[in-house]
């Protein structure tokens, strides 16, 4: 098929990961790195599994709890702080990004809710609602992942915006949909169910809308990049980058689209490798590889591109963010 | 990220609490006293099940214990409380066994999370084994019928973990797979031995429950439901069982140019009837099977045993056990005892 033929010929850009590029606190240790994002300062933020998720028992029902924490690093990479400790919605890491205000965006899917943390790190604004409490033992997934016309979420794993703020939620695990709200986190419009046909979705992992407001969908199941325009109307599709767990548009008159072909949790032997490609989906060069050493990668699960050339990646197999700086 | 099934209950099936009396007659006690008030922690902390100990070059001791939380503790040669490691850390929910390698790396194995850790001697994570089983589906029943598929990165329910001279890496795993895997020093797979099915021919296992590996590269593995222990070459062949000592629950080789096997015919958990009569005594061997003496007893007070689930044995003349039902760590020093003393 031309698309493995494409990543087969791709060319080798040379990269390196800066050592230590984090400085943790002796007493704290990263879980699954679900996301890592950078704002204007250089600040990173990773949201990262931590501790114990657990349910509760003797209680009135079943209710859950913790499991994932927000950490602020400077842009050397020290230390800041946590952010919104104790957070009801903190369970499951999916995602974190960062608006063009600089507000932190965090995307749990266990909780069923994306978290807008402004830039005091005080709560701005909510989509979706955690459940009160679990059923034990839990249901199976129902329906053909269309989802509600509304922020109720299943598993949401990713958050976008375009120029004029509009909201576009990768309702993607427990649904097939993305979802679109206004800047005000009023519902627009919902597209996509499950299945393999132009417009719909195995799954959707990883979300990013690029200067025009169009907007490119990771349809990992599917080892598809589908591109819509900023109503969800399908335009295009890309079957040259693996599974698209993370995908990341970079700023400015250039963009450039970085696409991780991330290796499944219980295999180290097969993808793991970064693409580079412009917004018309040509492949300009790929990088890396799945594996536990630095400058290998381990479920890539977020990729930061603020920098061109510097890329922080969150890893859910390897607990940890690498800073990958690209050869020019 | 797709999540695929996750918290399993815990199905309040106790492993089978099996007994044997060992065999072997004739073995003479080694004289032993042991070391008062061995590990000192600070005021307000207590050892929970004291599943695994290890020392490091240093002679520091790191017991991996399950506290209300899985914890990490190390302390100095003189049993000093130093640091937890690993606080609120991921990896632990239930540990299984602690072991330190040439490069005073601290390895964990959690047979709760799956997931096995390296820890630099400073305490940071280097590399990460296994996966903690998703979460986010909810509470799920673990499914009926037969251990699913051993795959080469998964994990289920691990035990213990050692390494060659050339830093590659076996790990015992576990009580749903019955399976001896090596992976070369940057986790990559490489053989295994057995499957996710229990058997009891050679190179089959039925709960291999602790793992050493000699300073031949060869495999020791306490094949615990199967009562003995097997011995392994680099690449997991089997090269010959030991079936005379009681259950093979544990087993432990020292370090040195002369090295010993020290192998456990732990009392069962629970204390069945008349079990403090026909087990828990350590033995001490050559690597080429001689036992040269036990030592050691079923009891609830020290010196006694409450179920030795691990030992450290750096030095063979000072044996460190960690136990399970009496949240204990001793140390033994053992009178040396030379070979051709008992067959």
């Amino acid at each position: 098929m031309a698309g493995g033929a494409a990543m087969a010929q791709a060319q080798e850009i040379g990269f390196q990961s800066v050592p230590n590029a984090l400085q943790l606190p002796a007493d704290l240790y990263l879980g699954e790195v679900g996301g890592v994002a950078t704002n204007s300062k250089g600040d990173i933020f990773v949201y990262a599994s931590s501790g114990h998720p657990s349910i509760t028992i003797g209680t009135a029902r079943p209710f859950a709890h913790g499991g994932a924490r927000l950490y602020q690093f400077d842009k050397n990479g020290k230390f800041v702080e946590e952010v919104m400790k104790n957070t009801y919605g903190f369970m499951v890491p999916a995602k974190v990004r960062v608006d063009a205000a600089d507000n932190v965006w965090v995307v749990d899917e266990f909780t069923n809710m994306v978290i807008k943390i402004d830039t005091k790190g005080d709560l701005a604004m909510l989509l979706g609602r955690k459940a009160e409490s679990e059923n034990v033992p839990a249901r199976e997934p129902r329906g053909d992942g269309a989802g509600a016309q509304s922020d109720l979420f299943n598993q949401p794993q990713d958050v976008a915006w375009d120029a004029q703020g509009n909201i576009f939620v990768a309702d993607g695990a427990g649904n097939a949909r993305i979802a679109k709200f206004d800047k005000d986190g009023k519902f627009v419009k919902s597209w996509g169910k499950r299945g393999s046909a132009p417009g719909e979705f195995a799954n959707v992992l990883s979300i990013a809308v690029d200067a025009q407001g169009n907007v490119y969908a990771g349809d990992g199941g599917n080892k598809r990049i589908q591109v819509f325009d900023n109503n969800g109307m399908f335009k295009t599709a890309y079957s040259n980058v693996g599974n698209a767990q993370a995908i990341c548009i970079t700023k400015g008159a250039n963009p450039v689209m970085y696409v991780s072909n991330s290796n499944a949790s219980n295999d180290i032997d097969t993808g793991g490798e970064i693409y580079r490609m412009r917004l018309d989906g040509t492949i300009v060069g790929k990088f890396g590889r799945a594996g536990k050493r630095l400058g290998e990668f381990g479920t890539v699960n977020e990729i930061d591109c603020r920098s061109e050339n510097t890329l922080y990646v969150g890893e859910v197999g390897n607990l940890r963010v690498q800073k990958i700086v690209l050869r020019q | 990220m797709k999540r695929i099934l996750t918290l399993l209950f815990v199905v309040a099936a106790l492993p089978l609490m099996a007994q044997r009396k060992a065999t072997i007659e004739g073995v003479p006690d080694i004289p032993f006293t042991t070391v008062p008030n061995f590990l000192k922690l600070p005021p307000g902390e207590h050892l929970g099940e004291s599943v695994a100990v290890a020392t490091n070059s240093k002679g520091h001791i790191f017991v991996y214990h399950r506290s209300a939380n899985t914890r990490l503790f190390e302390f100095d040669q003189t049993g000093k409380f130093v640091r937890e490691i690993g606080k609120d850390y991921i990896g632990f929910e239930f540990a299984h066994s602690v072991r330190v390698d040439k490069d005073d790396n601290i390895w964990t194995v959690d047979e709760g999370t799956n997931m096995i850790t390296k820890f630099s001697p400073e305490g940071r994570i280097l590399i990460v084994m296994g996966r903690r089983p998703p979460a986010v589906a909810g509470m799920l029943p673990a499914p009926p019928g037969p251990n699913k598929p051993a795959e080469k990165y998964v994990f289920c329910r691990p035990t213990d973990i050692g390494w060659d001279a050339q830093g590659n890496i076996f790990i015992s795993d576990g009580y749903c797979n019955n399976r001896v895997v090596k992976y070369d020093k940057d986790g990559r797979f490489l053989a295994q031995a057995g499957s996710e099915k229990a058997g009891n021919a050679l190179g089959q296992f039925n709960l291999p429950h602790s793992l050493q590996v000699d300073g031949q590269g060869n495999v020791w593995v306490a094949d615990r439901s199967n009562f003995r222990y097997q011995v392994l070459d680099n690449n997991l062949k089997p090269i010959r069982e030991i079936t005379n000592l009681g259950v093979g629950w544990t087993v432990c080789i020292s370090a040195g140019p002369h090295q010993y096997a020290f192998l456990s015919n732990s009392n069962p958990n629970g204390n069945t009837p008349g079990s403090w009569d026909i087990t828990g005594e350590i033995y001490k061997a050559e690597l080429d099977g001689t036992v040269l003496g036990r030592f050691g007893k079923p009891g609830k007070l020290a010196p006694n045993f409450q179920v030795v689930h691990m030992m450290d044995c750096r030095d063979p003349n000072g044996v460190i056990t960690g136990e399970i039902e009496s949240w204990r760590v001793q140390k033994f020093l053992l009178q040396p005892v030379k070979a051709g003393s008992t067959k």
